[in-house]
């Protein structure tokens, strides 16, 4: 038994030192744990780049495609398609793509690179189902619209650039990925314009 | 506020009192030295192997076409994937090292002997599920070795009379090691004896902590209650389920003094762990056998094949008898004499500094011949090794029979009442 | 008690000597160096015109690759693949398994882990150690895997060697390298085959030094709080 009296202070220091400097391993220690669960290079992998050959799509069909597991409409827009959607604007909730839906080259209202091909994930932005493309058959769910996407699992309708209508339950419009195209008839997703 | 929270939790669960009793009043001998950081090693490696297990078992695929290919995306594409494995790896032979320092430790000072017979034997009995956790976790990567050293072990089992073959049959789950056994095996690795162990040294630490510590004096902490004068007496406050009955002598609570102590050997520790893990991971090749980097193959066995280091000395004694049924009894009986060490000694001085010149040469060559025995089994046999192995596992051996007799009469130091110093 | 350990400790370093057990050739060092890029890129192109064909490296991918050799993606798809595969995919071959197990005896193994199996000496010494052997199907044989099923894809760089009475094999005649050039040429291609074996080597060692530094500053601050306390003690 010492008769050395305690030093109180410098007991604390040293405690509150140690704990820092300890905490600091502590953290360090953690990286691997935390970091492992981060997409790894299988998933990365998986979710590469799409390239689509676009020439052979009739005028007025779309076909799907499917990057990172997600379904892609690739629409070849009629000029008739194309001259409906202005005058939708005023029951849309974002008719000048606002909110953060789409790349900076997607935000006119044609959301696109090219008025004539329309591509955007196939994915309602209420809860995730896939919207049907109504190719003249719209008119059964917004009046005065020939054309457009209906999602059969809650209603929410969007016109053929992908926008949402006001009074159904989405939020936001389709959202349009980075795409390009390296030549006329092929396009890649999920590379944007500029992009190497 | 945090008085009120504890009193709040203490009425429902006795918190604060389970920390005094097992911490902050429970009373630790004073001059514990460096073979007494052992133990609290083994729980800091244990805990290694569970969170690290744990989170390789979340990108690790079980399937015999799965496997091999899973360890690599686990190398390679998983961020920190290769550092996870490598603790993992690293943390199976570092338990080895930490268990076989631990359990010398308790030779040295007799930590085996009344009353402590019961906590020697849950730590056989640890030591039985962690050789059965490591064998089967050795399969998991399924690589060369992996199958091969599964093979020979699992065979062993045919060498039971009558039942044998049926046996082997029912544990490999088909007629060669093959998926269904490392679908087994990997649940009973991830699963069944990791709860088994935890368990297991949850009752050691509670067995541990009825009895007390032992110390490198061997001498005892606890005296008779009223015979230690008023100025002896401790002046540290220890809980009331020791001082109702004993006076404690030469003792310090185990927090802060031993916390901070072993936090300072722990820190030491883990320096080391990291040399070899950053910078050797392969140990050699002995941490990670190098006929391993190629996928299980049951039409290729590697030129040789050898379970990891840490079976080494019970793989020489198998190998050492020529007779498959007789070695696989020699084998078992090299644990069985461990088990039975507490009534193989039959002295009552428990620390070789009180014991008799003979019981420390004994110890001596006890630990050589194990040693020798450990590397005989990383090496192909011969007849030169196999002289080598019978000459040690006779050290081996004779130690416990040496030790019952010598134990009865032995010439021994008096022991000290208390700790000096 | 110091007694006891150093016996022990001595115990533990002598026993290995006592038997051991070194079956095959001499193996000669590689000398390579895993921080040196352009030998791996060499290594690389090496693998790609010489071995791809037959030997996999299923385990690696060319993204990875090019990432760590300092090759850009753009020049990788280039110059670096085949057409039609991704830098994302592993790098493999299109030969039939069950058509090389007829050719050569037995499937030419993948080799991304090549180096960790046998060592990148080993490497180094068997892709220099191929010589005459008219018993043989390619008519050739290697000191360093006994009746190897492989033929000497690099004898047009190399020339042949012979092998003499006493096992010695003779200097290499008829290829088109010096000898230097070639031995230069194969570290090239082991120091890239070592790379694979463990892409995440370098940084494992980086990291280290770091974790190291760190461990031992901790282990001072330990130090004087374990001192601090244990003075109530003595």
């Amino acid at each position: 038994m010492s008769n050395v009296p305690v030093d109180n202070g410098r007991r604390r220091f040293l405690t509150a030192a140690t704990s820092v400097v300890g905490g600091v391993g502590v953290v360090g220690w953690a990286v691997p744990f935390i970091g492992s669960w981060n997409p790894s290079e299988r998933a990365k992998a998986a979710g590469a780049p799409v390239e689509v050959n676009v020439g052979k799509i009739e005028k007025g069909q779309m076909i799907r495609a499917e990057w990172r597991g997600k379904p892609v409409y690739v629409v070849r827009r009629t000029e008739k398609m194309l001259a409906e959607l202005p005058k939708v604007n005023d029951q849309l909730r974002d008719p000048n793509s606002e909110e953060a839906q789409q790349p900076s080259y997607a935000t006119n209202i044609h959301r696109s690179i090219k008025p004539e091909f329309w591509v955007g994930l196939g994915v309602c932005t209420h809860l995730g189902c896939a919207p049907t493309y109504e190719k003249d058959t719209m008119e059964e769910h917004v009046k005065s619209l020939d054309n457009g996407f209906f999602c059969p699992c809650h209603g929410s309708t969007y016109d053929l650039s992908g926008r949402v209508f006001q009074g159904v339950p989405a939020p936001l419009n389709l959202m349009v990925p980075e795409h390009s195209f390296i030549s006329d008839d092929t396009l890649l997703i999920g590379v944007g314009q500029g992009e190497a | 506020m945090f008085a009120n929270f504890m009193a709040w939790i203490d009425k429902r669960l006795p918190v604060t009192d389970a920390w005094n009793k097992h911490l902050a009043q429970y009373p630790a001998p004073k001059n514990f030295n460096f073979w007494y950081i052992f133990g609290s090693l083994a729980i800091l490696v244990l805990v290694n192997q569970l969170l690290t297990g744990i989170w390789l078992t979340m990108d690790y695929n079980p399937s015999g076409e799965g496997a091999f290919a899973s360890i690599e995306y686990i190398m390679r594409d998983v961020d920190y994937g290769w550092l996870l494995r490598y603790m993992h790896s690293t943390g199976a032979s570092a338990f080895f090292i930490v268990i076989y320092m631990h359990m010398f430790r308790g030779l040295l000072y007799g930590s085996y002997q009344k009353p402590r017979e019961l906590l020697w034997v849950f730590g056989m009995l640890i030591f039985l599920a962690l050789m059965a956790e490591a064998f089967m976790g050795y399969l998991l990567p399924w690589g060369n070795m992996s199958y091969w050293g599964a093979q020979v072990i699992i065979s062993l089992f045919g060498a039971i009379p009558v039942i044998g073959d049926d046996l082997t049959l029912w544990i490999r789950g088909d007629y060669v090691i093959s998926g269904a056994t490392l679908n087994r095996f990997f649940a009973l690795h991830v699963a069944a004896i990791p709860l088994v162990l935890v368990v297991l040294v949850f009752f050691h630490i509670l067995a541990l902590h009825e009895v007390g510590s032992n110390n490198p004096e061997g001498t005892t902490i606890k005296k008779p209650k009223g015979s230690v004068p008023e100025e002896e007496q401790s002046k540290f406050k220890f809980h009331k389920n020791y001082t109702d009955k004993y006076d404690i002598v030469d003792s310090v609570p185990f927090h802060p003094y031993y916390s901070v102590k072993d936090i300072m050997y722990v820190v030491g520790f883990i320096f080391i762990f990291c040399w070899v893990m950053f910078f050797h991971p392969d140990g050699g090749g002995y941490f990670m056998e190098a006929p391993n980097f190629t996928p299980a193959n049951g039409l290729k066995t590697p030129e040789h094949i050898a379970p990891v280091w840490y079976f080494g000395p019970f793989y020489t004694i198998l190998r050492i008898i020529p007779s498959k049924g007789i070695g696989a009894i020699a084998m078992f009986s090299a644990i069985i004499v461990l088990f039975l060490l507490p009534w193989f000694d039959r002295g009552v001085v428990k620390s070789l500094r009180y014991r008799s010149k003979l019981h420390t040469f004994n110890l001596i060559q006890f630990a050589i011949s194990f040693i020798v025995l450990g590397v005989l089994g990383t090496k192909p046999p011969s007849p030169m090794n196999n002289m080598i192995g019978i000459i040690a596992a006779f050290g081996y051996f004779g130690f416990f029979v040496a030790l019952w007799f010598y134990s009865k009469n032995e010439k021994t130091k008096p022991v000290p009442e208390r700790v000096s110093g | 008690m110091k007694k006891l350990i150093i016996t022990l400790v001595a115990a533990l370093i002598l026993t290995p000597s006592l038997a051991f057990a070194n079956s095959g050739a001499h193996l000669e060092h590689a000398g390579n160096d895993l921080t040196d890029k352009a030998s791996l890129q060499r290594g690389f192109k090496a693998f790609i015109d010489n071995c791809l064909g037959c030997h996999q490296l299923q385990y690696q991918r060319y993204n990875r690759t090019f990432k760590d050799l300092g090759i850009s993606d753009a020049d990788g798809l280039k110059n670096w693949m085949y057409t039609g595969e991704k830098v994302g995919d592993h790098i493999t071959n299109t030969m039939p398994k069950a058509q090389a197990a007829k050719w050569f005896g037995s499937t030419p193994p993948d080799l991304t882990l090549e180096a960790r199996l046998r060592s990148p000496d080993w490497i180094y010494t068997y892709l220099r150690s191929f010589y005459v052997d008219p018993d043989r199907p390619f008519g050739v044989n290697n000191t360093v895997f006994k009746d190897v099923g492989m033929p000497h894809v690099l004898q047009h760089l190399q020339g042949i060697r012979t092998k003499d009475e006493h096992g010695n094999l003779s200097p290499a005649t008829g290829g088109s390298m010096t000898e230097e050039e070639y031995d230069s040429f194969v570290r090239d291609i082991t120091n890239f085959l070592e790379y694979t074996a463990e892409p995440s080597k370098l940084e494992r060692q980086r990291i280290g030094y770091w974790v190291l530094g760190y461990l031992f500053i901790l282990f001072i601050f330990a130090y004087f709080l374990k001192k601090e306390y244990w003075k109530d003690c003595h």
